[in-house]
């Protein structure tokens, strides 16, 4: 902190006038840019959290909430559908996420070896998927031929392991040094062991970061679900927020049990779609601040050669 | 996927061939590592599966595929399928609506991460740095679903940023704006995540580099362009040609969200295309011949673009 502040100080001195002036200009910039980043996140709170009726006639941003009511929260959480799609998409992270964790740490433990003479094979064997696909319709025909149409497998098996984790998590690996599991292995370890007790403690700031990013994907996904899944009752929640915007079609969401009876009129639409947006984005920014730096990490470590 | 960012690029140099294809290598090497490949294993079947099946079901690009009949059942119709796609009314509109979707999305959205790294690394406050960082990154971790909704309500007809714009138009249904709405809240969405890997990159550069600038007289600007630029140079061609390896694959999901019938003119691209007449109408083998043109292009564009950035620069992913 203090030699910051030293250089700060030594610099002061020689600075241009032209210098300080841009100093000035670039430290506004840098808000504007990060308020036109905040601002629209900003305005979808408030719109939920306002006066339904004043909402409707109001336009432009809003800097707060006009007036105040919870009724569009009390809509969306009065009918199963938010609740159900909710409990769907944790199963789909909670899952999701242990069964391609577990394929990628076994895949990055096995690629990460060195000694292995198919291993530049099977590398090139996962790196050419990255490049080249088979395009969506043989896809989508491989996934229902196996059974899986309108399955909750559709949106775990397929998308379990993605090519770019698992060349990070192999990346990071490899930074363990050989000596310590060569010495395991004369000591009779099997690999399993070795996996277990001494790779996967070391590595566990990158499996962390592999966490999240398949946790953050699988949360914010909603397109296999759209093509895969017919039942409503396994959708995850972005495909029902997707339905509410793109169909424009709040029928499923707003039902309300006791009261049918003017709850779908203009007003309440528009409020019962902000309320499901902050519902379905709240975790992830609630979190991300904490998570981001985690992001940033996995990002730098994918980057190392780059 | 848009997180292209980066990535570890594996060597892709041609594996030991003679020890690979020599029998008393292959038993050696089994025995010592059978359990290796065994935890291989389930990762190696992952992708036959799910990556290698359905490039190998490409060939129904040359069938008139029925579902009833399946694979083997389907009658071959050779180069049918791509010559309809060719002469078809579409086929025209669709190249150029994906090459200058893709385009502008690459000549806007690509330097400015850089630009926006380069300006950051000219803040002295640390803390202010982070702040902005912090809040710039946000974007990011937003499903493409909420983004689709907030760009349809921002810019409709009494949107906030229609209004912004002093407009009284559904701006995303209009054919003149919603190119430029797609490419600008790309890069809003983008341009704090994507400068992460400049960030990094611009942490490493020596200080004695800017030292010995500044001696030579160098002042603030030419030290950004004569040693800051230079020094993420590498990074900054790396992730270009990754870029224009997916080029053609635009943000199938977000067109897929934003477009209506009224902005096909526009909006619509060959991904969408494949999605629609394959899946929505099911007509298979023709939308896989779409796909499979889409691909060959991507991939003949990712070669070329390593190649020439081999020549001239001698920075390669391969």
């Amino acid at each position: 902190m203090n030699k910051v502040d030293k250089n700060k100080n030594v610099k002061k001195i020689k600075d241009s006038l032209g210098s300080r002036i841009f100093d000035i200009v670039n430290i506004i910039l840098m808000a504007v840019i990060a308020y036109a980043c905040l601002a629209p996140v900003l305005h979808v709170i408030f719109a939920s959290l306002s006066d339904p009726v004043r909402l409707l006639s109001h336009r432009g941003i809003l800097l707060k909430p006009l007036g105040f009511s919870l009724e569009g929260y009390k809509i969306i959480f009065d009918n199963d559908t938010i609740l159900v799609g909710y409990l769907n998409t944790i199963f789909y992270v909670v899952f999701g996420v242990l069964v391609s964790i577990i394929l990628t740490v076994m895949g990055a433990y096995a690629l990460s070896r060195r000694n292995l003479l198919w291993g530049n094979a099977i590398m090139f064997f996962v790196t050419f998927t990255m490049f080249f696909n088979g395009g969506l319709i043989p896809f989508y025909i491989v996934v229902t031929k196996l059974g899986m149409f309108d399955s909750r497998l559709a949106l775990i098996l397929p998308s379990a392991v993605s090519a770019f984790n698992l060349i990070i998590m192999r990346t990071s690996l490899r930074e363990i040094p050989d000596s310590l599991e060569e010495s395991a292995l004369i000591d009779g370890a099997g690999h399993l062991t070795i996996m277990w007790k001494i790779i996967l403690p070391l590595a566990k700031a990158t499996i962390a970061v592999i966490v999240l990013f398949y946790a953050v994907a699988m949360w914010n996904s909603w397109f296999p679900a759209s093509i895969f899944i017919r039942d409503r009752s396994k959708y995850p929640l972005q495909l029902i927020l997707k339905e509410i915007f793109v169909q424009n079609d709040t029928s499923h969401v707003s039902q309300s049990s006791s009261d049918t009876t003017g709850i779908n009129t203009d007003v309440f639409k528009m409020l019962v779609k902000y309320c499901t947006i902050v519902a379905a984005t709240l975790p992830v920014l609630f979190f991300y601040p904490f998570f981001q730096k985690y992001f940033v990490k996995g990002v730098m470590i994918g980057s190392i050669k780059g | 996927m848009y997180v292209e960012t980066g990535g570890e690029l594996p060597p892709l140099h041609p594996c030991r061939w003679g020890n690979i294809v020599n029998i008393t290598t292959i038993k050696k090497d089994f025995k010592r590592n059978w359990v290796v490949y065994l935890i291989a294993l389930p990762v190696v079947v992952f992708f036959a599966v799910f990556a290698y099946a359905p490039m190998v079901g490409v060939l129904m690009a040359f069938q008139n595929y029925q579902i009833k009949g399946g694979f083997l059942g389907s009658p071959w119709i050779g180069l049918k399928n791509f010559t309809d796609f060719f002469k078809s009314y579409y086929f025209g509109r669709l190249i150029w609506n994906t090459f200058i979707l893709s385009f502008y999305d690459l000549l806007f959205g690509f330097p400015a991460p850089i630009l926006f790294a380069l300006l950051m690394n000219e803040l002295r406050s640390v803390r202010y740095k982070r702040v902005v960082q912090t809040i710039t990154y946000m974007p990011y971790f937003i499903s493409i679903v909420v983004i689709a909704g907030i760009i349809k309500d921002f810019f409709s007809s009494n949107g906030a940023i229609t209004l912004l714009l002093g407009s009284t138009s559904n701006l995303i249904g209009n054919v003149s704006s919603f190119r430029s709405i797609f490419v600008g809240t790309n890069i809003w969405q983008f341009l704090g995540f994507n400068s992460v890997i400049y960030m990094a990159a611009l942490s490493g550069v020596d200080q004695e580099l800017y030292d010995a600038a500044a001696l030579d007289g160098a002042g603030r600007l030419g030290k950004a362009l004569h040693v800051t630029l230079p020094s993420i140079m590498s990074t900054i061609i790396i992730l270009l040609i990754l870029r224009i390896g997916n080029l053609l694959t635009v943000s199938f999901e977000k067109i897929l969200l934003l477009y209506a019938p009224s902005t096909y003119s526009v909006s619509d691209v060959i991904t969408t295309f494949t999605y629609r007449k394959g899946l929505l109408e099911s007509n298979y083998g023709y939308s896989t011949a779409v796909g499979l043109f889409n691909s060959a292009l991507n991939f003949l564009m990712l070669v070329t673009a390593n190649f020439t950035s081999k020549k001239l620069t001698e920075t390669s992913l391969f």
